[in-house]
């Protein structure tokens, strides 16, 4: 019996380890290629490995580095990210503190009319939506946190009511007999109680504000400022023959970063996604 | 504690409520409004009635890029959800190694829609001059199934994920209850673990369909919606009309389009809630 179980778990392995080569090996092959020579990218040599001969070291890397925009599209990137993500988390987490606690016909529709947009496709609002932002000025990198926190906040405000909910109350309304006002509550109790919720959060937003293509590419003006989608996708789109080599080396360098930030913090991202779907 | 709360909600709510009002409510209601227009932008809009959804009703690639977009979520939901589930069965059994095989599957979605279209469009057409086919700009039929492999590619980790969450919280005791009783393992698997998950399945359901009707990057990236618009589902097709073509009425067309879209997207996830939610058990 103990036997038989053994040799289940050895091929459930031997499955599981195939497909997880199967799983790996488009991002492997794409790393490959970007090693090697410009001539020696064919699509009959794709699938072999660099050879001494085809092999070009860190060229391509230095290629796509060096190129026009790629540097200043990551700084973008990580800027948009980074005051989006901030911005979500301080003013959702305070918003979805309010409208818990307080019970009135606002919070209520305001809650409705949260989890109404999480629905709403970004097609049905993204001419109008691009229009509003070249209007109050807010088409510039610096300024584009604001509309991700519009249009975000739907699943942030919903996470972080159903998390508010598990808080005690008691806890609360003792910090203000010890008098502090609402908001010293809020900063000095429900935020440290609530940092769980804000890693999960922060790391689906960040997921969603970093990949995004569609919502910068309408509302930033496509010929000062590209986000790093935006640039992969510009660069296909160009007229003329693309490099392929360094092309390929700007999709890994791309996806280099994200693959340290998640193998550094896998337990973080991997809990947010389960946390975030229960209460989802 | 409401009464103290409530004097500083300016502070609280304020924020969060203003840029949802520029980013959501104004956008949504002035898309509501000028989908009975005819504009080039939103100053000149100029009141027509149903006219633009009778065109957007009335043409045909708009239902085609329904009938594909249906095909496509009715086959990526299943394989996506199937798989992710065995997936997360098998990584529920004591093992070696599970930690790291939740890893790999999970670390595609990671990687934006843009660049992963970009990926399996090099590996497809890659495979497909192997086999001398015609590539995905000419072939629908790859690409149709290219979209199908990408989606589950990126999407299988996520969900499966969820199940595994889902599976850790139903109680060992109810298996062993099970299996006092005789089941065996298929048996404790589909009349006790599959009932208890319900939950993750509504969760997952959900989100693949979802996901599947709203598609776009990918969709852009691995084939653009060719040959000759057969591989472009709706979001992309919305899209075409507000940004490919010109004159003056195209504009409110394509919004006529995206309002349809978003009821069909509400209608559908509401449906799906209420059916999957209706089969959950009581913990």
């Amino acid at each position: 019996m103990k036997q038989k179980k053994n040799i289940g778990n050895y091929i459930i392995t031997v499955i599981l380890s195939i497909l997880s080569l199967l799983w790996i090996y488009p991002a492997f092959m794409i790393l490959m290629n970007s090693l090697k020579k410009e001539s020696a990218i064919s699509t009959g040599s794709v699938f072999k490995l660099p050879t001494a001969e085809t092999f070009a070291g860190l060229d391509n890397f230095i290629d796509a580095i060096a190129s026009k925009g790629f540097l200043s599209s990551l700084f973008y990137s990580l800027f948009i990210t980074i005051t989006s993500v901030a911005a979500i988390l301080l003013f959702c987490s305070m918003c979805a503190w309010y409208i818990t606690r307080v019970k009135s016909a606002f919070s209520k529709i305001m809650y409705l009319l949260f989890a109404f947009s999480m629905v709403v496709p970004f097609q049905m609002v993204m001419f109008t939506l691009s229009q509003t932002a070249d209007r109050l000025k807010l088409n510039t990198p610096w300024t584009i946190w604001i509309i991700y926190l519009g249009f975000g906040a739907g699943l942030a405000v919903f996470m972080f009511c159903g998390f508010v909910k598990s808080i005690p109350v008691e806890i609360e309304e003792a910090a203000l007999i010890d008098g502090c006002n609402p908001v010293q509550t809020f900063f000095m109790i429900d935020m440290h109680m609530l940092a769980p919720t804000m890693i999960s959060v922060g790391i689906l937003e960040a997921m969603w504000v970093w990949n995004d293509y569609l919502l910068p590419t309408l509302v930033l003006d496509i010929k000062k400022y590209k986000t790093i989608p935006m640039l992969i996708q510009y660069f296909r789109g160009s007229y003329g023959k693309v490099e392929m080599g360094p092309m390929m080396a700007s999709i890994m360098l791309t996806i280099i970063p994200i693959i340290i930030v998640y193998l550094a913090g896998q337990k973080y991202i991997i809990k947010g996604v389960a946390a975030g779907a229960v209460k989802g | 504690m409401e009464k103290a709360l409530k004097k500083s909600a300016p502070i609280f709510v304020l924020p969060t409520l203003i840029a949802f009002i520029i980013g959501f409510i104004v956008p949504f209601g002035q898309g509501l409004y000028l989908s009975f227009c005819k504009f080039t932008t939103v100053n000149n809009a100029e009141w027509v009635g149903l006219s633009n959804y009778k065109a957007a009703l009335t043409d045909a690639s708009f239902g085609r890029s329904f009938v594909f977009t249906v095909l496509f979520a009715v086959v990526s939901i299943l394989t996506i959800n199937v798989i992710a589930f065995g997936l997360a069965v098998l990584l529920t059994q004591k093992i070696k190694g599970t930690n790291i095989f939740r890893t790999v599957f999970f670390m595609p979605n990671l990687i934006g829609g843009i660049v992963l279209g970009y990926i399996w469009q090099i590996l497809i057409n890659c495979v497909l001059t192997l086999v001398e086919k015609p590539l995905l700009a000419l072939n629908s039929t790859a690409g149709y199934w290219g979209l199908i492999i990408l989606m589950c590619w990126q999407q299988i980790g996520y969900m499966m994920i969820i199940y595994i969450a889902g599976l850790q919280n139903v109680p060992d005791s109810l298996i062993e209850a099970a299996e006092i009783d005789g089941a065996n393992k298929w048996q404790a698997l589909l009349k006790v673990k599959i009932p208890m998950v319900m939950s993750s399945i509504t969760v997952c359901v959900f989100l693949t369909l979802t996901n599947s009707f709203k598609l776009f990057d990918q969709n852009l990236a691995l084939t653009g919606g060719d040959p000759n618009h057969s591989t472009e589902m709706m979001a992309l097709n919305i899209y075409q009309t507000f940004y490919a073509r010109a004159g003056a009425l195209w504009k409110g067309y394509g919004q006529a389009k995206a309002v349809i879209f978003c009821i069909l997207v509400i209608s559908i996830a509401l449906f799906q809630l209420k059916a999957t939610r209706s089969k959950e058990v009581q913990q």
